[in-house]
């Protein structure tokens, strides 16, 4: 695919999509947090200062229970944890960006940023870092206002929202619209599944354990199907039946 | 109810130690090239680390007190195989419109 002409726009419509899930994401984040008891400076500034939905959840829910402050740290950030990689993946591609570009494009990572921008960067491979720091940003430019905006209508909504919806479910059906357009090639999938299977095996961790051990494992899967295949082709040409 | 000093310092931590887990590596790296292997492990980020986030939340999702319910299970699965198909949009509006449906008929 070749480089986008206008990489802002691009970002910003191919992100898009995603607003219906960040809609009802946010939303519920607002609404959870005025009924534990925060009022709306708290729950702006948590949104604001954090923007990381899974990890401020799982906040909120230890602080509610009575967890010490530690407990309920550690954990958030456990969650969040998986940044790291996403902050390793795209070294390769916005690494040589001013350090400034570089604080806020960390800032403003999140999971759909990060797993639409890759996307695109790996189909789009002669794309430069100014283009793809400006398709970045595009995708941010739909994901941050709405994250602050309806955060700020969850909170003011409260309890006007039923839980007969399940808007819960808004989380994972969000995190399987990020995954399924990555499940490319054969080593993607193998990796996918040995991520679920994992995660599975090891649910009886505690502090979310079974996620970097799983994910781990999963790249290693992933890679070294890679490899098996490369090699299988090459041995398949080297020597014609 | 959740006290203020609790929260705030909660939020700064957090906050803090969210920005420095996301600057990690594009910070202190910067332009420097990484090993080819790491490249090649980097590549299957994404589709490690979303199947760890995804089967929790829907086998035994908090909102039913950590119970497995099959609208859920069916809904998702339902959503990977249209989400392959037709991307994103097409795994959104599968998920939920499963969801709803399988709630009421089950």
């Amino acid at each position: 695919m070749p480089p986008p002409r206008h990489p802002f726009r691009a970002g910003f419509r191919d992100c898009l999509p995603f607003v219906l899930i960040v809609i009802p994401f946010s939303t519920l984040f607002g609404v959870v947090a005025r009924d534990a008891g925060l009022d709306l400076v708290q729950v702006m500034s948590m949104s604001v200062i954090v923007i990381a939905g899974a990890s401020q959840f799982t906040a909120l829910a230890l602080l509610q229970d009575g967890a010490p402050v530690f407990v309920a740290l550690l954990a958030a950030l456990a969650v969040n944890l998986r940044m790291a990689m996403y902050s390793a993946a795209l070294v390769p591609h916005l690494g040589a960006a001013p350090l400034g570009a570089r604080a806020l494009a960390a800032y403003l990572m999140v999971d759909q940023s990060f797993a639409v921008a890759v996307r695109r960067y790996e189909e789009s491979p002669e794309m430069t870092v100014s283009q793809k720091l400006r398709y970045y940003f595009g995708c941010m430019a739909v994901v941050c206002p709405i994250w602050y905006g309806c955060t700020l209508a969850g909170a003011l909504m409260g309890q006007a929202i039923p839980a007969s919806l399940s808007l819960d479910f808004a989380v994972p059906v969000c995190f399987i619209a990020l995954l399924a357009p990555l499940l490319r090639s054969l080593p993607h999938l193998i990796a996918a599944f040995v991520s679920a299977l994992v995660t599975v095996a090891f649910a009886w961790l505690p502090w979310n354990l079974g996620l970097p051990i799983a994910a781990i494992a999963a790249m290693i899967a992933g890679a070294q199907a890679e490899l098996f295949l490369a090699r299988r082709a090459r041995a398949k040409a080297g020597c014609p039946a | 109810m959740i006290g203020a000093g609790e929260f705030w310092s909660l939020t700064l931590a957090l906050g803090l130690g969210t920005f420095l887990i996301r600057f990690s590596f594009l910070g202190l790296l910067g332009g420097r090239q990484l090993p080819g292997w790491l490249l090649l492990h980097l590549k299957y980020v994404g589709v490690a680390v979303f199947p760890a986030l995804i089967v929790p939340a829907v086998l035994w999702p908090a909102a039913t007190g950590g119970e497995t319910e099959a609208p859920r299970v069916i809904a998702a699965l339902l959503a990977v195989a249209v989400g392959l198909r037709f991307g994103p949009v097409g795994a959104i509006t599968a998920g939920l419109a499963a969801l709803y449906t399988a709630q009421a008929l089950l």
